[in-house]
């Protein structure tokens, strides 16, 4: 069966670890193994980061709001579905900031526009790498949706 | 957020706790470069990461800040025991051709 949840959380630093926490939580179900949701923890890390540090500049007014929204399907058919308990995650990470001047740019790894303040240019690199679907859609002015979906339950790992 | 330091040796050992993110890494940044600071004269510093729980890609900007620096006053900085995430992560940025990874069994703190 379908799962859905929605969080909006104010866009401050303190949230970070709340936010990749209740993703990791709510994707239990799926039966991860420690290395997948470590993976998935990373990449919405990366991707509230981006909002609060970026989409914000590191200065929320009250209004200023990261939306997480999760959709967890099992696997029915397919190749994937002997993989008992487990799925598919589908994260979108939403915020009403800047938006983003050139997103093929932001892709690129190492790219910062915040060279001063020790960011490596690796937040959506790492977000590519350790999920399986990627997707960055933003409007100067507007806001940036990250979209992001992985398997999980795939592998023989540890059970988280 | 943990950070040890303890210095024996020549060698300034660093010792981090906890999970490392945008948020945690401003105490961390400021608490390693004075012990950095304090031990100017070491011969090499060795950041243990066996106690991080979680690091994004802060971490990387955390440990080449911390690179830098020790460039400045000489001394080689290694890395210790990271997870396999934040493995994957250090590897895939290239932080071990600047910062290399060492299997270092010695307690030192």
């Amino acid at each position: 069966m379908k799962n859905y949840m929605r969080m909006e959380l104010s866009a401050i630093g303190s949230n970070e670890g709340f936010a990749r926490s209740t993703v990791a939580a709510f994707a239990l179900p799926l039966n991860p193994s420690l290395a997948e949701l470590s993976d998935l923890k990373t990449a919405v890390s990366e991707a509230v980061t981006n909002c609060i540090v970026h989409a914000y500049a590191s200065s929320p007014a009250e209004s200023s709001l990261v939306v997480i929204e999760c959709e967890t399907e099992p696997f029915l058919e397919g190749e994937d579905a002997g993989n008992e308990g487990g799925g598919i995650i589908h994260i979108r990470v939403r915020d009403y900031g800047c938006g983003i001047d050139d997103v093929g740019k932001a892709l690129q790894p190492f790219y910062t526009t915040k060279e001063d303040e020790e960011r490596s240019g690796m937040g959506f690199t790492i977000m590519q790498t350790f999920m399986d679907g990627f997707k960055v859609e933003s409007e100067k002015g507007v806001g940036t949706t990250v979209f992001m979906s992985k398997k999980i339950g795939l592998k023989d790992g540890v059970d988280a | 957020m943990k950070l040890i330091t303890r210095f024996s040796d020549g060698t300034l050992a660093v010792k981090l706790e906890g999970e490392i993110d945008e948020h945690s890494v401003i105490d961390i940044r400021r608490r390693a470069d004075e012990a950095i600071e304090a031990h100017a004269f070491a011969d090499r510093a060795i950041f243990y990461l066996g106690g991080v729980s979680f690091m994004d890609s802060t971490g990387i900007g955390f440990l080449i800040g911390r690179y830098k620096k020790l460039r400045r006053f000489g001394i080689r900085a290694y890395i210790s025991g990271p997870d396999p995430t934040a493995d994957k992560i250090l590897t895939m940025s290239g932080v071990y051709t600047l910062i290399p990874k060492i299997n270092d069994e010695e307690d030192r703190l």
